[in-house]
């Protein structure tokens, strides 16, 4: 699933500021001096209100956005722009509506193996289309998709390029219950089966404790700061229908909602002692400080 | 329903069209009845029947449906400068019009890229385009006239300046529109900027494009019949005027009737073309 010894450090977010010019003049710290890293084979969720810069965290790691202090580093090299190596998932679906599902999947295709023939990226993209579920709508153009069937498209277009991350920006916020908690499974799935590391924003409080290892919790912006690192104390191994009968799952869902709730604002005012934005606090709500695996038992 | 809805339209479209040629026939009829003919025969031979029976010269549908019927079966005729088939002209115009607006195309869409493209270029290029569009196409024709030396490029001068700015200015806000989202999944994809500019910009912005180009080519078929009544010698427009020195209405009713059939065709074939660059959203 993940190497041996995985790197501790395969994504590096190094002290990174974000500013933008008032407009009265002056400048708008969105956040600064922000550090997080992630190992490979991992799945961070971050969460915060709108407008704390989760999207502009993930634009710097996809590389549209570039931070005005520190560096974000992905395998050792800083990024200096878009990569084939990160895949981005959108939060609008965004596939180009002129061409066919497996003419979006194919584009992906062709821009990471420029010198292939035709046949050959179509074959590819195909066998991503398969692996969503799509398999018999490959011709079917974007407007002829309902909502879920247009994320997974965006899901086998991300994945088609086999990068070494996926970034994930809200993807499923605008789909049904039903279909977002398939579209949940399809991309745990994919992302155990294939070692994925994975880093998706989220405001779905449930989305964050079924698909994470690690919860990331952004205060208020502007000047938005890492609160702290929650683990997730679930087994690796969850079904969805059955996380909620987990004794942990509580521990850690009244914890993120107390922060959304409250702590999100008053953090920042009453930052606790011995804070090191370097090491933002790490924290593992539990039933009653039980073991992680615990839960094995109820589940 | 849909299909007794346009059966139904068809069916109005036809009354609409009879009662108006009926009316049409009745009205130029009414005048003969009152025959002035007691004028010395020689006299009235010379004067022909406009005078001598009071016949209006305003022909009726059938004199035209039966010239049109003439032009039909020998439009390439070529009797000399004043007199050559129907075919002919309009074969003139619209090559004129075609040379101008592709020359228009040719510079249009680039130029048009380039200013959605980069707001230092809009900007700069926006006083230019804004004193530039409001000119009535045949001020332009003097200036044509005497620094081209040639009536002919001189008139394809014309069509091409005013086939310009609704291609050029369309272009710019297609490109210009196009959607953030779709750029950066091309940016994503480490797609460079030639490649992104023909398979994100191009195909995003051609509903918009083509709308730019439809209503050039009715501006373009417009402005050619004006055009070539100026420069004269040959196209549909020098036909229209020499008719009119012929006295033959007739003609000059065929020739409007052909200009719009014509007209129709060029913008049908656009909006055809519109269509099948057109994406549902």
């Amino acid at each position: 699933m993940t190497d041996p010894t995985p790197n501790p450090k395969f994504i590096s977010i190094e002290g990174i500021a974000r500013r933008y010019p008032k407009a009265g003049g002056g400048m708008t710290t969105v956040f600064e001096d922000l550090w997080f890293s992630m190992k490979k084979g991992e799945f961070a969720c971050i969460i915060g209100h709108s407008g704390c810069g989760k999207t502009t965290v993930l634009n710097i790691l996809n590389g549209l956005d570039a931070p005005d202090d520190g560096a974000a580093i992905v395998d050792g090299r800083a990024i200096e722009g878009p990569s084939l190596d990160r895949a981005v998932i959108f939060q609008g679906h965004s596939l180009l509506p002129w061409r066919t599902v497996l003419g979006n999947v194919a584009y992906a295709v062709a821009a990471r193996h420029r010198d292939w023939p035709k046949a050959k990226v179509d074959a590819h993209a195909m066998a991503f289309i398969e692996k969503v579920g799509l398999k018999g709508s490959e011709l079917k153009k974007p407007s002829e998709l309902s909502g879920g069937m247009k994320q997974r498209v965006g899901i086998a277009r991300a994945l088609s390029i086999e990068p070494k991350m996926m970034l994930m920006d809200e993807p499923f916020s605008a789909l049904d219950a039903l279909t977002r908690g398939t579209l949940q499974d399809e991309v745990r799935r994919i992302c155990l089966e294939t070692g994925q590391t994975a880093f998706m924003i989220t405001h779905d409080v449930d989305e964050a404790i079924y698909l994470a290892d690690r919860i990331v919790l952004m205060t208020n912006g502007p000047q938005a700061m890492i609160a702290e690192i929650v683990e997730n104390p679930l087994p690796r191994e969850r079904v969805r229908t059955e996380v909620h009968h987990h004794p942990d799952y509580y521990a850690i869902r009244n914890h993120l909602i107390d922060f959304l709730v409250s702590r999100s604002k008053t953090f920042k005012d009453a930052v606790p002692e011995g804070y090191d934005r370097r090491h933002p606090p790490v924290v593992r709500p539990t039933a009653g400080g039980s073991g992680p695996d615990a839960g094995r038992k109820a589940a | 329903m849909s299909a007794s809805l346009n059966l139904r339209a068809a069916l109005l479209s036809l009354t609409i069209l009879v009662v108006f040629l009926l009316g049409w026939h009745v009205a130029v009829q009414s005048g003969s009845s009152g025959a002035a003919s007691n004028n010395d025969p020689e006299y009235a031979k010379l004067l022909g029947q406009q005078a001598t029976q009071g016949k209006s010269a305003m022909p009726g549908p059938l004199d035209v449906i039966s010239t049109i019927w003439g032009h039909l079966r020998d439009p390439f005729y070529d009797k000399g400068p004043n007199d050559k088939g129907l075919g002919i002209q309009l074969a003139w115009s619209l090559a004129r019009v075609l040379l101008g607006y592709a020359l228009a195309v040719l510079l249009a869409i680039p130029l048009g890229f380039l200013i959605g493209m980069s707001p230092l270029i809009s900007k700069a290029l926006d006083p230019f385009i804004q004193v530039l569009k409001p000119i009535s196409p045949l001020a332009w024709m003097p200036l044509a006239l005497y620094t081209i030396k040639d009536s002919g490029i001189s008139a394809i001068f014309v069509i091409f300046i005013c086939s310009v700015w609704p291609m050029l200015l369309n272009t710019a806000f297609g490109v210009s529109a196009v959607r953030k989202e779709w750029l950066n999944v091309a940016r994503t994809l480490e797609v460079g900027p030639i490649r992104r500019a023909f398979t994100i910009i191009l195909p995003a912005a051609a509903p918009t494009i083509l709308t730019g180009m439809r209503i050039s080519i009715g501006i373009a078929w417009l402005v050619i019949v004006a055009a070539e009544m100026l420069v004269g010698g040959t196209g549909i427009g020098y036909f229209v005027w020499n008719e009119w020195n012929n006295l033959s209405i007739t003609n000059v009713i065929v020739a409007i009737t052909v200009i719009g059939v014509m007209g129709m065709i060029l913008d049908q074939t656009l909006a055809w073309l519109q269509r099948a660059v057109t994406y549902p959203d």
